[in-house]
């Protein structure tokens, strides 16, 4: 059985489902990212699982012990675990007593605890802080103190809520320097929310995409990134070529899709007369000026309608018939004289598609 | 003016020799307040928490309650006890009435809603996150209600001297069921009004200024701890 295993989840406010059957398997030594929008029930679902609120449906099990309602069953399974908020708070003492206090709690004896705390003070490079009042700390080196607090008493799962939300490039480096050295020496379960992305893609092993209460797709950060199974997750890690398409043949596994009269060959499973939304990624169009002679299947040649630029890339926007988004750096855009108007030929490979099924128009 | 003035030199008089029977009226009250304080507050500590921990029908109600209880008039706490503990009263048979354990008793009863009140209002200050942060870091409940009252320490340590202060300061109770019996319940405020009444107003003086003084001393103390 998984270290955390969760039930048709659900969660309640004012009759309105925050959480709406969340079943979700989570193995030992896993690093698992919830992303999603804000609002999606991240913190919610966090709080589910390190037990500080009771759900309104559904089991939650930890370690194979279902841990939904008995308060002694909870307790123990809370010391197994740890969390650090996305504004963590600290309790006004000194920084060795506030990451002390876990221990004292679990009636550890005072010469292991200052063992501890020492070694993990090091850890997360706050030594000299021993002695600070915690309240006067910056915002970094408050989020440090707090990962410290929760790594001190070697809990098993470590839950994150969005741990770098509020760091400056700096901190996040550094939290994130922290949260990899613990993943990689400690094997500690981590699960964090996040809504960044691309942290969520540098850091963990899976992925779960949470969108308005319900979990839309658990995967590997490529199948998220790459293989998004519904037009939501598609939209909501960033893909902004989705047209609606409609497979109108099918060789093998290679099928023609009409997109606004246009066609389109694409890796897909559906069949002819399937409605699909067919999914490029920006970075997998090539811009040409004439036309291209290498093996993609898909060449249309259109006209730039907008061109933006994005710290060291450009983005061109392009109408051939239906619009498309493809990014390009800025030296490349500067040789080809990318410009407004201008007619250029674009093309993708038949394997960079993603197709989606299409259930409504 | 005149009676001002050596009241002031009479004070000053009285303080530095040490006079016997201002310092034994001084340390009476001292001692009556100081007591009446201590009763109250570890009544209050832990029924704060448990009121403010707990959710129950009327507890905004209560709270109200208390909070108006701040400015009840210490002859009705007076009356309340005298009625209490007089002879004729339901728990006259202990033979309370007219000594120092029943002004104790009193000032107690009279400080209760302050200091509960304050700890309450301290204990709804702190972010609900503090006993969460505790409770996910492996606190039982228990422990974690414990932090929380650390956490504001300082502001339940200002309840405590702000009941200390009504305390020291109250004249309608010690006068009402202590009875002002020299040597064994007169303190420093009846005394002043007994003092007052007979036209010694030079020792009544001298007396108002060494409750002053008590009271700054308090206060004193009460800014320290709001700088910390």
């Amino acid at each position: 059985m998984s270290l955390i295993e969760t039930i048709n989840l659900g969660q309640q406010f004012d009759r309105r489902y925050v959480l709406k059957e969340i079943n979700l398997k989570i193995d030992k030594g896993e690093v698992f990212a919830l992303i999603g929008p804000t609002g999606a029930g991240k913190t919610t679902l966090l709080r589910l699982l390190d037990l500080l609120e009771i759900s309104s449906s559904g089991t939650v099990y930890f370690d194979g012990v279902d841990v939904t309602r008995s308060q002694r069953h909870r307790l123990e399974a809370r010391r197994r675990m740890s969390f650090v908020q996305q504004k963590p708070i600290v309790f006004t003492m000194s920084v060795y007593d506030n990451i002390a206090c876990g221990l004292r709690w679990r009636h550890e004896k005072d010469q292991t605890i200052r063992q501890k705390v020492e070694s993990v003070l090091e850890l997360v490079d706050m030594a000299p802080y021993s002695s600070r009042n915690a309240k006067t700390l910056s915002g970094g080196e408050t989020q440090r103190v707090a990962i410290a607090r929760a790594l001190i008493a070697e809990p098993e799962v470590l839950f994150l809520d969005e741990p770098t939300a509020n760091l400056d490039p700096a901190s996040t480096a550094k939290v994130e320097e922290i949260l990899a050295h613990i993943i990689r020496e400690q094997k500690t379960t981590v699960v964090m929310a996040t809504h960044d992305m691309s942290q969520g893609q540098r850091i963990a092993s899976r992925i779960g995409v949470l969108m308005s209460g319900e979990i839309l797709q658990v995967g590997t950060p490529n199948e998220i990134f790459c293989l998004p199974s519904t037009k939501e997750v598609a939209e909501f890690i960033g893909v902004e070529n989705i047209l609606n398409g409609i497979v109108i043949e099918k060789d093998a596994n290679l099928a023609t899709i009409e997109v606004n009269s246009s066609i389109i060959q694409a890796i897909s499973d559906y069949a002819v007369g399937d409605r699909v939304y067919v999914i490029i990624r920006p970075e997998d169009i090539t811009f040409t000026l004439a036309k291209d002679t290498s093996s993609a299947r898909n060449v249309f040649k259109g006209k730039i309608t907008r061109t933006t630029p994005v710290g060291p890339l450009v983005r061109i926007e392009v109408d051939c018939g239906f619009p498309l988004l493809g990014v390009v750096t800025k030296k490349s855009a500067e040789e080809l004289e990318l410009s407004i108007g201008k007619e250029v030929y674009t093309s993708f490979k038949a394997t960079a598609i993603h197709t989606i099924k299409r259930w409504n128009q | 003016m005149t009676e001002l003035w050596q009241g002031l030199i009479k004070a000053i008089q009285l303080i530095v020799t040490f006079d016997p029977e201002v310092m034994e009226i001084a340390g009476r009250s001292l001692a009556i307040a100081a007591t009446s304080c201590s009763i109250a507050s570890l009544m209050c500590l832990p029924l704060g928490s448990l009121i403010h921990f707990s959710r129950f029908a009327g507890k905004r109600l209560l709270i109200n309650l208390l909070q108006t209880l701040y400015s009840v008039p210490t002859v009705a706490i007076g009356l309340f006890v005298f009625v209490l503990f007089s002879r004729a009263g339901p728990i006259g048979g202990l033979g309370l009435v007219f000594t120092p354990i029943a002004i104790v008793i009193g000032q107690a009863l009279l400080v209760t809603p302050i200091i509960l009140g304050l700890t309450i209002s301290a204990l709804s200050g702190v972010d609900k996150a503090v006993t969460e942060t505790a409770i996910s870091l492996g606190a039982s409940r228990f422990q974690a209600i414990i932090l929380t009252i650390k956490e504001v320490r300082y502001a339940i340590l200002t309840a405590v001297i702000m009941g200390f202060g009504r305390a020291i300061s109250e004249v309608g109770i010690s006068l009402m069921v202590g009875g002002n019996i020299k040597g064994f319940t007169r303190t420093i405020t009846t005394a002043i009004s007994l003092e007052t009444s007979k036209g010694d107003i030079e020792l009544s003086i001298a007396l108002g200024i060494i409750l002053i003084l008590l009271a700054m001393i308090i206060n004193f103390a009460l800014n320290r701890l709001q700088q910390r």
